[in-house]
């Protein structure tokens, strides 16, 4: 069992909590993630870490309630308990093993749109430990779902945001936001890393060809074990299968199948809107 | 004489009643069948059966206990040998092994070794067993990874020896391929697989599970942070094998290790739980092990019409026999001498088709089988709404590219020899993670042997 030592929401729909887990805070990267369980009979969910500290044993996850696991998860409280937690999993982010000289120069542009602003809060946290230049976009449908915005700004040197709906910011997406920077404010950049929804992924690697940026995205596919054992994250990158739980989860943007991608992750949908609605007809 | 009795048929769930159920297809024998089969055994002086057990159980002697209706004493016989008998009893190929050079079976049916080891071990559970003794710890601690059959066997002979064993599992369960691989109608989940574990955590053995060492913690961190003197390492051959065909990563393709985890590990098969498996409607399994069997019959069970398509003939399934006849009778139908070579899928890019082309056998292979080589101009389709592929799985690479030291072979396997002694000083391995996939049996055989020469290195540190 795993203790919940806080929990907020971020949003109507999103919400953080710290979990008690020492073993993965102590382990964990930035770019990896971990696998929850809240009960007996739940789903082993995987959540990207979006903080961790291994002094005081915590790791932080910021979950967005879609589907009937997620809103379970939504509704543990502090003081309460996950049944399970394992992890890190996966590889973390590749410039973690890179030397401050590998690193001096570069310049990273983070693209982050809704609940994946989260995870790329450690990264930029940890690029910035390394002395690196980071600028973030976040994107929101609207100016009252945008999270995370206090910690990134205490951790980048320059945040800049855009709604779909104008109500903050630039109005439009992370798409036009990230050209916008590029191509008018003539902002220079080595290496961007998007995270978020499949389809903002797919699009911000469209875009950062264009512009002729190196990309990463982190590939939030359906999984069970987390460790290699079913292939229900296998991924087409580079014309060839691989296995997004222990090969990723970050991969080349330029390279991924992103419409398999969507596809694959919309595989259990029908029966999760059953899960929601406990069908009596049939 | 003895072996004029015929061997004593074993009650089961009728077919057409089991094919909708997940219930456990074999009832087992009761006490006067089980006597009965135990006259059968001939005592032979050099008992064949014992030396083609991977763990040497002693069977005659078991038997011989049977027949004189002392359970308990036939219990205590199978013990010293074996950490798992309701499960052996349950999933062993008896067929190859022990039952397959009993005499008896040269003229007639041998004894029915598996089912008395599985009677003996139920009848121990319902009747007053006593937990096994606690041994005074020696004071060194051994790490185990895994919780499988490599992992628990190895465990339960050095917490006999009085060591300190720690078990760590990667799933939220223990038990390894037992939890997540055997399906429950084969091997219950709480009745038999749970109260094995608990015979050996009485032992003093913990189990942490949540653990993926190569990622929560490494062999080196184990070795040099956590205080432990040696690791023994039988993380199995998880890793799922796809055939590289097109078509492979269409919806409702699946590797056999998916749609099993889902419904033994995550128990989708139940309504009271959250994990969603896709109930299709006409299913191809690719393959001819236990776990292409287990796969086609979880399949039929949640509604499916299910067909095998196997690339040799019926006499090459590496099935055990009883899985093979058991998918029979419960309607799963067989298609050999064919292969796969392409999916196809509908526009919304979930499977609707399976291209295979016959196949015929030629010259034998290496393995001693003839290989299977295509019918040319031969090719035709199956419709399928899912594609199950069970083609076997290797180990996983996390512990070994995380090992400094610790050699691998080009199949992936962990390089050990027969002791378990890899090339790593004070690591040891065994079962899957160094064969590749095998049986619950031959894992446990290399735990155990593991288990005495990580004594004896201990020991030897001294």
């Amino acid at each position: 069992m795993y203790k919940i030592l806080t929990k907020e929401m971020l949003s109507p729909a999103i919400c953080r909590m710290k979990v008690l887990a020492p073993r993965v805070a102590s382990a964990a990267r930035p770019g990896q993630f971990l696998i929850v369980r809240p009960d007996e009979h739940g789903e082993r969910i995987p959540l990207t870490i979006s903080d961790y500290d291994a002094e005081e044993g915590s790791v932080t996850i910021v979950t967005q309630k879609i589907g009937a696991s997620t809103k379970e998860i939504c509704a543990l409280e502090a003081g309460g308990y996950f049944e399970d937690v394992v992890g890190p999993l996966g590889l973390p982010s590749d410039f973690v093993e890179k030397t401050d000289e590998e690193l001096s120069g570069e310049r990273y542009i983070f693209i982050a749109g809704g609940v994946g602003t989260a995870p790329v809060y450690p990264q930029v946290k940890y690029l910035k430990s390394r002395g690196v230049h980071v600028d973030v976009i976040i994107g929101a449908k609207t100016a009252d779902l945008i999270i995370y915005r206090k910690e990134m700004e205490s951790v980048c040197d320059n945040l800049f945001i855009c709604t779909d709906d104008g109500s903050e910011g630039f109005k439009g997406m992370v798409t036009g936001l990230l050209e916008k920077i590029v191509t008018e404010d003539g902002r220079k950049y080595t290496q961007a890393v998007a995270i978020g929804p499949m389809i903002m992924m797919k699009f911000a690697t469209l875009t950062a060809k264009k512009l002729g940026l190196p990309i990463t995205v982190s590939l939030n596919t359906l999984m069970v074990d987390g460790t290699g054992m079913c292939g229900a994250c296998r991924v087409t990158v580079a014309g060839k299968t691989r296995f997004a739980c222990v090969e990723g989860p970050e991969f080349n943007g330029y390279d991924v199948d992103f419409d398999e991608a969507m596809r694959r992750q919309g595989m259990y949908r029908s029966e999760e809107l059953e899960a929601d609605h406990k069908c009596r007809i049939r | 004489m003895a072996n004029r009795i015929p061997r004593v048929p074993v009650r089961e769930q009728a077919p057409e009643v089991r094919a909708t159920n997940f219930d456990e297809v074999c009832y087992g024998y009761n006490e006067e069948e089980a006597v009965l089969e135990a006259s059968r055994c001939l005592h032979c002086k050099n008992p064949r059966c014992v030396s083609a057990c991977p763990v040497s159980v002693k069977i005659p002697e078991f038997i011989s206990a049977v027949a004189s209706r002392d359970f308990g004493k036939a219990a205590s016989v199978i013990a010293e040998d074996s950490s798992l008998p309701a499960v052996c009893g349950r999933v062993c190929p008896q067929e190859t092994q022990c039952e397959g050079s009993c005499i008896l079976g040269v003229k007639g049916e041998p004894v029915a070794i598996g089912k008395l080891e599985r009677f003996v071990a139920d009848w121990n559970r319902a009747n007053g067993r006593k937990a096994p003794d606690r041994i005074s710890p020696n004071g060194h601690k051994v790490a185990v990874v895994g919780s499988g059959p490599a992992g628990l066997a190895c465990a339960y002979d050095l917490a006999k020896a009085g060591y300190e064993v720690t078990v760590f599992e990667a799933l939220h369960k223990p038990g390894g391929v037992l939890e997540y691989g055997i399906p429950e109608f084969r091997l219950p989940k709480e009745k038999v697989v749970a109260a094995e574990i608990a015979d050996v955590k009485a032992l003093g053995v913990k189990i942490e599970t949540n653990v993926v060492v190569g990622r929560t913690v490494t062999v080196d961190s184990l070795l040099s942070e956590e205080g432990f003197s040696a690791v023994f390492i039988g993380s199995g051959a998880g890793l799922p094998r796809f055939m590289n065909i097109p078509g492979e990563n269409l919806n409702g393709v699946f590797s056999a290790n998916e749609f099993l985890t889902r419904n033994n590990l995550m128990d989708a098969y139940r309504d009271d739980y959250l994990t969603p498996v896709m109930h299709a409607k006409k299913v191809v399994v690719v393959g001819g092990g236990n776990v292409a069997m287990d796969a086609a019959r979880t399949a039929l069970r949640l509604g499916g019409d299910v067909t095998i398509v196997y690339r040799r003939t019926e006499k090459e399934l590496p099935a055990r026999r009883e899985e093979v006849h058991h998918a029979k009778e419960e309607g799963v139908k067989f298609m050999m001498l064919s292969n796969p070579v392409e999916i196809t899928g509908d526009e919304k890019g979930w499977v609707n088709r399976i291209r295979c082309i016959r196949m015929e056998l030629g010259e034998p292979d290496e393995s001693g089988r003839r290989s299977p080589v295509p019918v040319p101009d031969s090719e035709f389709e199956i419709e399928a709404d899912s594609v199950i592929m069970a083609l076997g799985t290797s180990p996983n690479p996390l512990i070994a590219r995380t090992t400094a030291g610790l050699e691998t072979n080009r199949r992936g396997c962990v390089v050990a020899d027969d002791d378990g002694v890899t090339t790593r000083p004070g690591v040891f391995a065994g079962g899957d993670a160094v064969t590749g996939a095998a049986t619950v049996i031959l894992a446990m055989g290399a735990g155990r042997k593991a288990a005495a020469a990580i004594d004896r290195y201990v020991k030897g540190l001294e």
